[in-house]
């Protein structure tokens, strides 16, 4: 597929957008239809689309396979890290009242950092799902895409 | 929605029916915008009709895109099982509120107070977000664990055949005669 121009230069061109747009989703979701799910889900999609474009090793160059992991357990330790910050700062487990100085801003700040958590860690999962699948035996894949 | 889930039981082309499951999916998720959930259709949106039809195509590369044909057995008694689950499952609805009846009791239980209160306990104009992320965290926390699981499991399943074959090949004709060839090629694959 590498060697289809329209789709590669169509795809560079979306791919930013596409990251850009998950972003939105992921900080804008306290306002609007979005949050950390929906928005991990669209960061993942924008960069298995390149890895299917591109090819998965390609991609990995981007993301290594250590970076998703680490990410992986860095959005499950941030979500239960905020959730223990709540005990230290005296409040119950995942209380986010007490994390800032009035407690609407604490809420603010805690439903912020919990839904980074869930972002990082859902497209950390899908990206990590997606290039074991497709990581597996890399010359039959691609040719399989070729075809369709 | 119908006829796509019909097209889908029908279908052999299995290339086919991974394209219909995504069509289903973003059907499904017109619906919900029907239905105002904008937050969950776009999830399913994202997730139905985007990344699973990805990871679908992904084993179709592994596997093989026909599907077997299966012999037919016992039609009649599968037929017996799915009508008798239909009517249970209608006989179910029969109880239930009309849709969007403001007096059902799914909308007094807790939602009075979160559609009530949420803007002045969190202070966020979604309140889907707000009941998601604040009042049901620890759902969520339990979410994101889940989906941290499935990836920790598809890595400790799939993210073996990474290392190069050779090297489990090395390893097992090391350890002797206890795995033959076919064995070795099993558990690696």
């Amino acid at each position: 597929m590498r060697q289809k121009i329209i789709l590669r230069v169509i795809s560079k061109f979306l791919i930013p957008y596409i990251l850009l747009f998950a972003l939105y989703v992921q900080w804008h979701g306290d306002f609007g239809p979005g949050g950390g799910f929906q928005a991990g889900v669209i960061f993942a999609a924008g960069f298995i689309l390149y890895a299917i474009i591109f090819g998965v090793a390609t991609a990995r160059e981007v993301l290594s396979a250590t970076t998703t992991r680490v990410l992986l357990v860095i959005g499950v330790l941030l979500y239960s890290g905020v959730g223990v910050a709540g005990i230290l700062l005296g409040g119950n487990y995942l209380d986010y009242n007490v994390l800032a100085d009035t407690p609407i801003g604490g809420q603010h700040v805690g439903i912020i950092l919990v839904e980074f958590g869930v972002g990082i860690t859902v497209a950390a999962s899908v990206i990590t799902i997606f290039c074991t699948f497709a990581g597996r035996r890399p010359e039959e894949h691609e040719e399989e895409y070729g075809e369709n | 929605m119908v006829i796509a889930a019909i097209a889908i039981a029908r279908i052999h082309d299995l290339f086919a029916v991974v394209m219909l499951t995504g069509i289903f999916s973003l059907l499904g998720a017109a619906a919900y915008v029907v239905m105002d959930a904008v937050d969950v259709a776009f999830t399913e949106a994202a997730v139905g009709a985007g990344a699973s039809t990805v990871l679908m195509l992904g084993t179709l590369a592994l596997t093989t895109s026909k599907e077997r044909p299966a012999p037919a057995k016992n039609v009649i008694s599968a037929l017996i099982v799915v009508v008798f689950t239909g009517v249970v499952l209608i006989y179910g609805t029969l109880d239930m509120p009309i849709y969007g009846d403001p007096m059902a009791p799914i909308h007094h239980h807790v939602a009075d107070h979160y559609l009530g209160k949420s803007s002045a306990e969190v202070g966020l104009p979604n309140v889907v977000t707000s009941v998601l992320a604040s009042y049901r965290s620890y759902d969520t926390l339990g979410e994101t664990f889940v989906i941290f699981t499935a990836a920790a499991g598809v890595l400790a399943i799939l993210g073996q055949s990474r290392l190069p074959r050779r090297h489990h090949d090395q390893e097992d004709s090391e350890k002797g005669m206890v795995s033959s060839p076919e064995k070795s090629k099993g558990a690696s694959t």
